[in-house]
């Protein structure tokens, strides 16, 4: 009988849930189900997170990605009640003649990354602070000093689309709904030149609102 | 790994202490009901159950046997497997939560360890050294981060159930819950992280050890008086939101809703499975509160007799559990978009001051 490390053992069985669970994404047709699998993926690299002794990041993956997006996720589909996808047959085929492109330039990729792992396992690297390998005072150093840049530049950045959402989203007065409207009107028009990005985000905008 | 005397002993500790919390777990819905429908009844001016046993106390079991009898009824129009697996998918995570509770110290001395260990030898010729043990399953460096992440997983039960029974009042419970847990998700997290800024660590062994003794001899260094009070009272709120609890119980609003997400499921085991989790979920909330802002297991001569740790910290627990009765009796259910509105527009807010005032107070005091 081989010998295998209980790790490997967990490590194995975890890779193979993630990829199962990717592959069904992507192939159910109903879109609670594909929802479902990303969340079972985001788990089972939550867990492989957690064998790289990356404890603090294993517990992110769980609580921000599982815990928070795919809920929204979730919500939105239940909410708009969508029960199976809608094939569109112009996308289709034009997907016809780039999904096999697409796949080739994976395959290429997961090729060369593999070519490059070698069979022994690299040593753990352990930062030059005082405390243990993925640990949160670990990351919290890491990230309050050599990250400082790239943290902050992220947190502009969410904050950017927070703004953007809110912006979006707002109540608008009087004044501004009329000539939205009119925006609107305009760029429903045929005979108009064609729409500018801004008409055509209002276009978007009555359609959902619609 | 080598097999020796020192793994054996430490792993068949570790598995007891499991099935120690699990059965805490178990037997606090169990419990629990028992208490909150006589409590409620006497707050009603009504008497409760009191057929079943002394005082009715055997009325929860006698709920269970029949939980476990009843036919087990799947309706037609459901999605058949989501609508079996959402019970598993509340009671796991919830569970799961259970491994972490601090119940007491580290390195306690084991009551008539030498006895044990000679009772062993004798008996079975084993050389057991038992000498101390942990009063928690584990201690780990993200354990809050860990209880944080699986109960919020314990969202998808409420969601996939109300989905999967198709069925309006079920979808509109889980719609309902999706969006309050998220929300009220937030401002708990955000409301723990002034006590995070405080206590330097993630820990909640750690945590707790850091809130033991007294200032002046009388003041318990308590989370909850030192510096966390506005944190610890948006805690307490969005647990109550967070559990779905009266009077933030929107996803399951009888006059409205029916019986919200779990309308479809008849009492039958899966039903049992959705309550089991809920009631778990309320423990793990007050444990939570219990051992970051109300100092644990801490309490006078603790460090005398090591063993009165998990009393003191049950009682705490306790008292979160009996709080959560007390509200339900007292306060009528909020409309859905007070709910929200208090959720982003007056707790989010105040979170974030604690959190600029923690951080503050941290400059100068810790």
């Amino acid at each position: 009988m081989i010998e295998l490390p209980i790790q490997q053992l967990i490590f194995l069985f975890l890779a193979a849930l993630a990829v199962f669970a990717a592959f069904n994404v992507i192939l159910q047709r109903n879109p609670i189900y594909s929802a479902l699998s990303l969340i079972i993926t985001m788990c089972a690299l939550a867990g492989t997170f957690l064998l790289l002794e990356a404890q603090f990041v294993a517990a992110m993956q769980v609580i921000v990605y599982a815990g928070a997006v795919m809920v929204l996720f979730v919500f939105v589909i239940m909410l708009l009640n969508v029960r199976t996808e809608e094939a569109r047959q112009d996308r289709v085929k034009y997907l016809k003649l780039v999904t096999p492109l697409l796949f080739v330039a994976l395959l290429a990729e997961v090729f060369f990354v593999a070519r490059s792992v070698t069979t022994t396992p690299a040593p753990l690297v352990t930062p030059a602070g005082e405390h243990p390998f993925g640990t949160v005072e670990a990351i919290g150093e890491a990230m309050f000093s050599s990250y400082l840049f790239p943290f902050e530049a992220t947190s502009v950045l969410i904050l950017m689309a927070m703004v953007g959402a809110l912006v979006l989203a707002r109540k608008r007065t009087a004044q501004e709904a009329e000539t939205l409207g009119k925006i609107i009107e305009d760029a429903n028009q045929p005979s108009l030149a064609p729409a500018s990005p801004v008409s055509e985000l209002e276009e978007n905008k009555h359609e959902l609102a619609a | 790994m080598p097999i020796d005397q020192q793994s054996i002993q430490f792993f068949v500790g570790i598995l007891l202490k499991i099935v120690i919390v699990f059965v805490i777990g178990l037997l606090s819905p169990v419990s629990m009901n028992w208490v909150e429908r006589r409590a409620l009844a006497w707050m009603q001016m009504r008497l409760g159950p009191n057929r079943t046993g002394p005082f009715g106390l055997l009325q929860s079991i006698a709920d269970g046997i029949k939980f476990a009898f009843k036919e087990d009824v799947v309706p037609l129009a459901t999605n058949k497997w989501l609508y079996i697996f959402a019970p598993v998918v509340a009671v796991v995570p919830a569970f799961m939560a259970t491994i972490v509770y601090p119940l007491g110290p580290k390195d306690v001395p084991i009551p008539f360890a030498s006895s044990i260990n000679s009772l062993v030898h004798s008996i079975s010729g084993i050389e057991l050294n038992l000498s101390t043990m942990d009063l928690h399953v584990t201690s780990f460096n993200v354990g809050l981060l860990y209880v944080l992440a699986v109960t919020s997983l314990g969202v998808y039960a409420i969601v996939l159930a109300g989905w999967a029974s198709n069925s309006k009042f079920s979808l509109l419970g889980g719609l309902r819950s999706s969006a309050q847990m998220v929300s009220y998700e937030l401002s708990l997290s955000l409301a723990l992280v002034g006590v995070l800024l405080q206590a330097g660590t993630t820990d909640l062994v750690k945590i707790v050890e850091m809130q033991q003794g007294a200032y002046f001899g009388f003041i318990p260094k308590w989370f909850v008086f030192v510096f966390q009070p506005l944190g610890f009272f948006i805690y307490l709120i969005s647990a109550i939101a967070e559990t779905n609890r009266t009077p933030f119980d929107l996803p399951e609003a009888e006059t409205e809703l029916v019986g919200g997400f779990h309308t479809e499921y008849s009492s039958s085991l899966k039903f049992a499975m959705l309550f089991m989790a809920e009631y778990v979920n309320m423990l793990t909330v007050s444990v939570l509160a219990t051992a970051m802002f109300l100092g644990g297991w801490s309490g006078p001569f603790v460090s005398q007799f090591p063993l009165l740790a998990p009393v003191y910290f049950l009682v705490k627990v306790a008292f979160f559990m009996f709080l959560y009765i007390w509200l339900r009796g007292t306060l009528p259910r909020l409309r859905y978009d007070q709910l929200m509105n208090f959720g982003w527009k007056f707790l989010l807010p105040a979170a974030l001051l604690n959190i600029f005032i923690s951080a503050t107070i941290g400059l100068f005091a810790f």
